[in-house]
């Protein structure tokens, strides 16, 4: 359970970038999060792990109080969260294999890392996730040899190394094609389903947040504005969270587009 | 603003009116001084010596051939020398310079105190030449090889620190914030989020450094700091064009070898 009560945070710019966010996430559960760019989704999921520390407000992951750790015990928390990032930030020259064990950072010493000395067991179940992902036949490329969907099927392989309770995904798919973008939602969905995680997804498409997620939440400047199941996302809702515009066409699209997703799902 | 509004609809130009007569008020400045400058030059120098400049080139180069290639014999050792002397210096500055570079650099330094004496370090070390360098270490650790590596390390350690913490300085940061979200230490995030990321560029500039210091090594037994610039000085003094002439050519010869081989390590790392 990832609880977030009254969170806020404000930038040294003097920018307001979330305000008194309550939110509460119960194990297993995918939730989607939408909103306009800088609607502050990507400080929120940022918050949860503290890359960015809020001002205001308590987090915690379990029984455990996020928002007041010590750096050491805040290094041992971020064990629990595997993140996953919009332009898959991998570490471009290394290769797909150091990538993957780089999940294991908080595990292991610095000169363990520094030579590559990973333990067996963590080896094993690199090779069995990027098995999972489809990539085992790449683990000795470089990273930057990859197409963008293979990277970011590193990237979840990076997050899920790290045996988490949470994923924090932001925006997976903002920068891959329609059919990539399904495929890695599925791919993130599945697995959160196979180990019961739940995670956090940041997106930009609609579509993609009412095919794949069992709750949205809308942020708009910092707000939470809608929070529920993704057929409620009707007209008034999107004109709240996003502004005013004709959003018939992207809701019939809707329907078009889950069947065609779910014949895509059961052809593969 | 450079758009104009007039009857026919807006015109656009790069620079308003009053800029571009400042922009050539600028050049004016500039040729000015120029003019200026070449006039003072001119006063002080003895245009007497200067007309028959074309015969003595060709008298003193009709003097160093043929070259004296018997002389090489002597000169293998001090060449090896030379090359040591670049090669240790380099090395030893590398060693220094990773440290500072990250003291230096805005997004790994510890603290803005440290960052500015990592840069107090850096600008000392860059400021002084190596001869100058060497001309010090000679007086205070005696002539000989040792000065001329110290002196190559020391102006090497700015050199190398400078380059290092601009290229730390332009890293991706989505690469370390990523290292930073698995729960890694400090020193992990710098061995796996940054280190991978600065190699090409260490690798260039100290490839490119250790080229630089060859060449400089070169004049270092000038001031008696060991290496081919001994050989050169007293070749000079004694008038043996002859010897001065395959000096240069190992020189010449020794510099090619070394862009060489840094074009080679370049090819491979990038």
């Amino acid at each position: 359970m990832l609880q977030l009560k009254s969170v806020s945070k404000r930038y040294k710019t003097g920018d307001l970038a979330l305000k008194n966010v309550t939110l509460e996430i119960p194990d297993g559960q995918v939730l989607a999060l939408i909103g306009p760019s800088g609607a502050g989704k990507s400080t929120l999921i940022r918050c949860i792990n503290r890359l960015v520390d809020p001002t205001e407000g308590s987090i915690t992951l379990g029984d455990l109080e996020i928002s007041s750790l010590s750096s050491w015990a805040l290094r041992k928390a971020r064990r629990r969260m595997g993140m996953i990032f919009q332009e898959y930030a991998l570490v471009e020259r290394l290769t797909v294999m150091e990538n993957v064990l780089s999940g294991r950072l908080g595990y292991v010493g610095f000169w363990q890392s520094w030579f590559r000395r990973f333990p067996a067991k963590d080896i094993k179940e690199a090779y069995r996730l990027l098995d999972r992902v489809g990539l085992a036949h790449m683990a000795d490329k470089r990273a930057d040899e990859l197409s963008g969907g293979q990277r970011q099927r590193v990237g979840i392989a990076r997050a899920l190394i790290q045996d988490p309770a949470l994923l924090l995904v932001d925006e997976p798919t903002a920068s891959l094609d329609p059919k990539t973008s399904r495929q890695i939602m599925r791919l993130i969905c599945e697995l959160c389903d196979e180990r019961k995680l739940s995670a956090i997804i940041n997106i930009h498409d609609v579509l993609l947040a009412q095919m794949f997620a069992k709750r949205v939440v809308g942020l708009q400047l910092g707000e939470i504005v809608y929070d529920g199941p993704p057929d409620g996302l009707g007209p008034d809702v999107l004109t709240q969270i996003y502004g005013e515009e004709d959003w018939e066409a992207t809701i019939r699209k809707v329907e078009d587009e889950d069947e065609e997703g779910a014949e895509e799902a059961a052809l593969s | 603003m450079p758009t104009i509004e007039t009857q026919d609809g807006p015109v656009w130009k790069r620079r308003t009116t009053a800029k571009s007569l400042l922009t050539w008020f600028c050049w004016l400045i500039g040729v000015a001084i120029v003019v200026y400058c070449w006039e003072l030059v001119s006063e002080r120098t003895i245009w007497f010596f200067v007309q028959d400049a074309g015969t003595q080139a060709a008298d003193m180069a009709s003097r160093m051939v043929p070259p004296k290639w018997d002389y090489m014999d002597v000169l293998w050792q001090p060449v090896w020398d030379t090359i040591n002397i670049a090669t240790l210096g380099t090395g030893i500055a590398l060693v220094f310079a990773v440290p500072v570079a990250f003291l230096a650099a805005r997004n790994t330094t510890p603290h803005p105190t440290i960052r500015a004496i990592a840069l107090l370090v850096i600008v000392s070390s860059r400021s002084i030449n190596s001869l100058i360098w060497a001309l010090m270490l000679v007086a205070i650790i005696g002539p000989g090889v040792f000065a001329g590596v110290i002196a190559i390390a020391l102006r090497s350690v700015g050199f190398c620190a400078k380059l290092l913490y601009e290229s730390i300085e332009e890293i991706d940061p989505r690469q370390v914030e990523a290292i930073t979200a698995t729960g890694a230490t400090r020193a992990q995030q710098l061995g796996y989020g940054i280190v991978p990321q600065i190699m090409p560029s260490f690798a260039g500039i100290s490839v490119f450094r250790w080229d630089i210091n060859i060449r400089e090594s070169t004049v270092l037994g000038l001031v008696g700091a060991g290496g081919i610039g001994i050989q050169l000085d007293a070749s000079i003094s004694t008038l043996a064009w002859t010897q001065v002439s395959v000096i240069l050519l190992v020189i010449l010869a020794t510099v090619l070898v070394s862009e060489w081989v840094s074009a080679k390590v370049r090819a491979a790392i990038i």
